[in-house]
């Protein structure tokens, strides 16, 4: 789960992490107001999406005057910033963060995450930082510094201090390294985070250091005690139909195809979805209905994959384990009849219940297309695709 | 004799009388597993499924001697059930539960480190359909019938993706000796290299099916291992090759964050390690049939 810049800033402030004073808005004229309020002459007036690569999509600014901070988020507010990160849609903005600008010396560059080979939580650090990790470990590898943590002991100062050291840093900037290393170690192991990243971490002009931009994204699996995080998840920067299979119990990814997908299992819908594309199709969508779906689940995925337009026929892919057959088959004559269908559905059935299953499905009356195997499944959904925009187009 | 369980292996059930734990472990007993009791906090003396119940692992283990523990314990509980059936002597754990927080499981791992090789714990999971060795014992959610007892070891992350290979192997008539799923979440216990080292050594299995898929590096570690250390076949399918990078595909580990971790590049490692890898998720069972042809002729 992401949040937003300005709360990543509050909460690594919190635990003890240096940044620029600011104020949140929710419309111009307050934008306006936190800079005159704020004080100083010169703003940095950054759109709050849960996106990086909102400079250059121009959705910061340096603003000279608080007329300008105005001038500038009266341009923000209800925009749908498209980044190089979001898809064509972009992303809303409806809240805008306001800072004093900071006299910037050098940038440096400061992730958390979590290391899949050792297992732990890792530090990587640049000395050259204010560009996106992706670009930097391409550009210059050799500046990046990695360091994982025992979750037995925690980040160690010795740790710190060598990391700071290694980055080139000087004098009294050595402790508020240290500070902060520790700082974001803390919030990202109290707070279940996937991920802490400042970039820049700037020296300013007198040589201190301040988080210029922050990013935390959190376990969705540890909401359970983190209360506090959950409360900050925003929905207006989700895909609307991901958050509401979400919220049924689907995991639904939409994407650029046209061939519906009801499946369960995520490996098996992966493998689904390349099958379709050798058959020559182009998925719609990920979906997994998960374990022991009912009637009423398999329904309700319908109604998910509905929503998407392009939508021109579904396929229906489940090896049974803790599902039943019988379940899924009653679902789909279900929603065939309480959402009105009338594009093809194909319905491949095998595991538990089969036999039940292909039953309903075979004496349901209902133009439903049955397939045995897999690729059966996918070269019945790719031609039954093909069938229908050629009527259409006829 | 397959790996991590026959017929004899004496297993328990972490949160047995549970609704989904009393299910499954029923299946597992028709099954002809060999579960020697259940633990509930709170509910020990009491029996059931004709298997005594007990109040901790430890007193299960001193009971009945059980060596190995399916659990069916909630996320927020499901690390500390693992670490106490660590800490009581368990060798082999299977953790069915998805969504354990990933931090949970990195202490759990580190904790797992402290017991000496000769009593550690080797967990399977979680997030994972479990294991089966056909005919013989099963610990787990997966539809027992649809696997052949046979030489051909399974591995895979996906469950549903590894009920698919089996079926497609038996549909050739090539058996299986054990399937072990790792499971889908970013820290897990096995590895597939893991799991690749139990199927080299193994006298019952010939082969092994490797079903992986996009996010991590477990695939390439186990390209490596297959390359230097085996003499027996592998072959491999890496589902995601139409997945869109840098979304998660249900798994929570199921994301291209880093190099080699897409479905394309773990396809290249593994053909320049010298496995045979499927061109698509329907072929698994003809490659593997293909592989061990070869493999007799030669």
């Amino acid at each position: 789960m992401d949040i937003h810049e300005y709360q990543a800033k509050e909460i690594l402030a919190r635990f003890g992490v240096p940044v620029p004073r600011g104020g949140l808005a929710y419309s111009p004229e307050q934008a306006g107001y936190r800079a005159r309020e704020l004080g100083g002459n010169a703003w940095v007036v950054k759109a709050q999406i849960h996106s990086g690569g909102r400079g250059a999509a121009g959705g910061v600014k340096l603003c000279r005057s608080a007329d300008e901070v105005h001038a500038f988020a009266a341009t923000l507010f209800g925009k749908q910033l498209v980044t190089k990160q979001t898809d064509a849609n972009g992303k809303g903005v409806y809240r805008v963060w306001v800072e004093n600008a900071s006299d910037i010396a050098q940038e440096l560059y400061l992730g958390f995450v979590l290391d899949r080979k050792s297992e732990r939580i890792m530090i990587v650090a640049s000395a050259h930082g204010g560009i996106e990790i992706e670009d930097l470990a391409e550009s210059d590898p050799d500046s990046l510094r990695r360091m994982t943590i025992d979750p037995a002991v925690g980040l160690t100062e010795f740790q710190a201090r060598e990391l700071a050291f290694a980055l080139g840093l000087k004098g009294g900037q050595i402790a508020q390294m240290v500070t902060t290393l520790r700082a974001c170690y803390r919030a990202y192991r109290d707070l279940d985070a996937v991920m802490v990243e400042i970039n820049p971490l700037v020296i300013t002009g007198s040589g201190d250091l301040v988080a210029l931009d922050a990013k935390m994204s959190f376990d969705t699996n540890a909401m359970f005690r983190q209360s506090a995080i959950a409360e900050l998840r925003d929905r207006s920067q989700e895909d609307p139909r991901e958050s509401t299979a979400g919220d049924h119990g689907l995991s639904y990814v939409g994407l650029d195809g046209d061939i519906g997908c009801i499946i369960n299992g995520a490996g098996l819908a992966m493998a689904t979805m390349d099958m379709i594309k050798l058959a020559g199709g182009e998925p719609a969508n990920f979906l997994d209905i998960g374990g022991g779906a009912s009637p009423e689940r398999v329904v309700r995925a319908f109604r998910t994959v509905l929503t998407d337009s392009n939508v021109s026929v579904v396929l229906v892919n489940i090896f049974a384990g803790i599902n039943r057959c019988d379940w899924v088959a009653q679902g789909v004559v279900q929603a065939y009849q309480e959402v009105g269908l009338t594009i093809p559905v194909i319905v491949r059935l095998a595991g538990t219940n089969v036999e039940e299953g292909k039953a309903i499905i075979d004496n349901s009356g209902l133009p439903l297309i049955s397939a045995d195997t897999l690729a059966e499944a996918a070269a019945a959904a790719v031609s039954a695709r093909n069938a229908s925009v050629a009527n259409k187009a006829a | 004799m397959a790996i991590l369980i026959t017929e004899n292996t004496r297993v328990i059930v972490q949160g047995m009388s549970g609704r989904i734990g009393s299910f499954h472990a029923a299946d597992m007993i028709r099954y002809g597993t060999n579960v020697v009791g259940g633990v509930t906090p709170g509910k020990g003396g009491e029996t059931h499924l004709d298997r005594p119940l007990f109040n901790t692992v430890r007193e299960a283990v001193e009971a009945t001697g059980a060596e190995a523990s399916l659990v069916f314990v909630p996320p927020p509980f499901a690390a500390d059930a693992i670490m106490e059936a660590a800490d009581a002597g368990i060798r082999t754990a299977v953790c069915v539960t998805d969504g354990i927080p990933s931090q949970d499981m990195m202490r759990l791992k580190r904790f797992l480190k402290r017991y000496p090789a000769d009593r550690k714990l080797r967990l399977v999971g979680p997030n994972c359909a479990g294991i089966i060795s056909p005919g013989r014992g099963f610990m787990g959610i997966m539809p027992p019938h649809i696997y052949m007892q046979g030489r051909v070891g399974i591995v895979g992350r996906s469950g549903t993706l590894g009920y698919e290979a089996a079926s497609q192997m038996k549909a050739l008539g090539i058996g299986v000796s054990t399937s072990v799923g790792i499971g889908g979440d970013p820290v897990n216990g096995s590895s597939f290299r893991d799991i690749l080292e139990l199927f080299e050594a193994d006298p019952e299995t010939d082969a092994v099916m490797m079903i992986g898929e996009i996010g991590g590096p477990q695939e390439a570690e186990a390209a490596a291992y297959a390359r230097d250390h085996m003499r027996k076949p592998v072959v491999a399918y890496i589902a995601g090759l139409s997945a869109p990078k840098g979304r998660k595909m249900g798994h929570a580990g199921a994301i291209v964050s880093a190099f080699g971790e897409s479905a394309q590049e773990k396809v290249e490692i593994l053909a320049a390690a010298g496995i045979t890898v499927a061109p698509n998720p329907s072929a698994m069972g003809e490659t593997m049939a293909m592989v061990l042809a070869q493999r007799k002729v030669a």
